[in-house]
């Protein structure tokens, strides 16, 4: 799992969640809620969804790392089975 | 021998869910959706708990809850129901406000309140802007002290008429008062003016029916006419911890309960005072329950028409508004949920729900025979009241009806009848529920934000996301063991 692989995970997650957004142009080191309209039920859905589709679990104090693309890759990357 | 209506039910579930209310029928859906396996029990004939129906002979259908939501429902429930769910969702544009401080006619957005507040009020349009802006920045879990009556007092002072425009309407949308935080307003009317007021075309039948077979479709197990008397509960490692239900005198095994009751009467009748510390009994017993509701329905006669007078037109002939005045037995605020036939595509009749706040102890304490006067009263005064805007409505009247506290106690057996939930301070019971005896969990009507359609089925969701926690790592721990 590379940092690219995980941000389009993320980046499927959420066209999931808010199909009607454009994400062809989301600038990684943005904050999400400052590109697309993503309300604080909607970062629950990703949490759910990653805990869901990848066996990920983001504990409550640690959503602030989902704020942008670039921190979500930082934080989730190393969190996927690293293939041996 | 009495039908079996637990006939065929498993003996364990990951979850069980106590109550069909919106927070009950979301959590179930999305947990069920989580691969999970959900049993929901209701003990009423239909599901919705006061998101619900009735019928009545001459063809006529009653929605209970007043019909009116944000716009922010369209995407919870294209979320966590279905897109055809959420397709069937309109904007009620008709909102009326009739009583001696004025009269107007809106949308109910923050374009045209503005536009109100500052040509007819003559409200400096920076107040209005500030108002709308410091509305929008609140956060339920903010430190604020401050009441609502207070907030009103800091931006509009002197002005009785403004604060009646905006509270009121909320009075009815959560039964919340001027005494209560500033957030449980805020919130509420912040959601509402970010696009004004809509409602399920259809009606609430075609709803929860609709919700009824995505439930099944995602493998929930939905049981009706079924009460769950006791939440069962075994010490482990020296803590409680729930093991199931017993419901219409049968044990039923889960690893986790799903409360939509009420939460003093999860805490309190449904778990007992003996699972939990002296502590959180002191503090949920402490938790006010909110007012309640008295509703009249009435049925027009088929062939006859209404005229379109708005969809929601709150009405009152108080001088002033005050929170106590408005859930007083002998109150003259009333707000008219009109159903024109859109309301219901292909059907041609009309019908008028007349919502009145009350106070539970108004209407418990009475005699039967008193009781049945009250009742009486109610539907002559409201239909009193409508035929100052519809004249020759009495005649077209063909079933009227009234419901009172006590009714909303008999059918969803809320603690104290209340049709609001419970003050600010239920929430933070609701919440440390699971940390005071794990698998019990809570979502319903608390802290009045969690209340009304919108706040409910997201109450249902955040809470369904820490029970799939829990059961993933429940897993991942018996994975390891073995």
């Amino acid at each position: 799992m590379t940092k690219d692989d995980c941000k389009k995970l993320v980046i499927d997650i959420i066209s999931d969640i808010a199909p009607d957004e454009d994400l062809s142009a989301i600038k990684p080191e943005i904050r999400l809620r400052d590109q697309l309209q993503l309300d604080s039920m909607d970062f629950l859905d990703i949490v759910m969804e990653l805990r869901k589709r990848h066996g990920i679990e983001v504990p409550e104090t640690d959503y602030g790392q989902l704020a942008s693309l670039e921190s979500c890759a930082e934080y989730l990357t190393p969190k996927f089975p690293q293939k041996s | 021998m009495a039908y079996d209506w637990l006939k065929g039910i498993e003996d364990h579930y990951d979850i069980v869910v106590i109550g069909s209310g919106l927070g009950g029928l979301t959590g179930a859906n999305v947990l069920a959706k989580c691969g999970h396996k959900v049993l929901l029990l209701e003990h009423h004939y239909q599901l919705g708990g006061l998101a619900t129906w009735f019928t009545r002979k001459g063809g006529h259908i009653f929605d209970i809850s007043l019909h009116g939501f944000p716009i922010g429902m369209i995407k919870s429930i294209r979320k966590y129901w279905s897109q055809d769910i959420a397709d069937s969702i309109i904007q009620l544009k008709g909102v009326r406000f009739i009583n001696p401080q004025f009269s107007i006619d809106t949308t109910f957005d923050r374009e045209d309140f503005t536009r109100q507040l500052v040509e007819k009020f003559q409200v400096p349009a920076e107040t209005v802007e500030r108002f709308f802006t410091d509305l929008r920045a609140m956060n339920f879990y903010d430190n604020n002290t401050e009441t609502t009556g207070q907030m009103f007092a800091r931006y509009f002072p002197g002005r009785d008429d403004v604060q009646r425009l905006l509270m009121e309407p909320i009075a009815y949308a959560n039964g919340s008062s001027l005494d209560d935080p500033a957030i449980t307003f805020g919130i509420v009317f912040s959601n509402f003016m970010s696009k004004g007021v809509y409602t399920f075309q259809g009606g609430s039948d075609v709803l929860i029916k609709k919700m009824g077979a995505e439930l099944k479709a995602n493998g929930v197990e939905v049981r009706k006419h079924v009460v769950v008397e006791k939440i069962l509960t075994e010490e482990r490692d020296g803590r409680k911890h729930v093991t199931g239900v017993i419901a219409n005198g049968r044990t039923i095994r889960c690893h986790v309960v799903l409360s939509n009751s009420n939460i003093k009467n999860t805490v309190l009748r449904l778990a007992g005072e003996d699972n939990f510390s002296p502590e959180f009994v002191a503090q949920t017993k402490a938790v006010r329950v909110n007012t309640s509701s008295c509703q009249v329905y009435l049925g027009i006669r088929k062939g006859e028409t209404l005229p379109h007078i708005g969809d929601l037109v709150f009405t009152s002939a108080e001088p002033k508004f005050s929170s106590e005045k408005l859930v007083d037995l002998h109150t003259t605020s009333r707000t008219f949920s009109m159903y024109y036939p859109d309301t219901r595509p292909g059907s041609d009749r009309y019908t008028v729900v007349v919502s009145i706040n009350a106070k539970y102890e108004d209407w418990n304490n009475l005699t039967p025979e008193h009781y049945a006067t009250e009742k009486l009263r109610l539907i002559e005064e409201s239909i009193t009241a409508l035929e100052k805007y519809i004249p020759d409505v009495r005649a077209k009247i063909e079933w009227k009806e009234a419901a009172t506290p006590r009714t909303i106690e008999r059918y969803t057996r809320h603690w104290a009848g209340t049709s609001f939930g419970t003050k600010f301070e239920g929430l933070k019971v609701s919440m440390d529920l699971p940390a005071q005896l794990p698998g019990l969990y809570h979502a319903g009507s608390v802290g009045i934000i969690m209340s009304g359609w919108l706040g409910t089925i997201n109450y249902g969701v955040i809470v369904a996301n820490q029970i799939d926690k829990a059961l993933a790592a429940r897993k991942r721990a018996a994975a390891a063991v073995a």
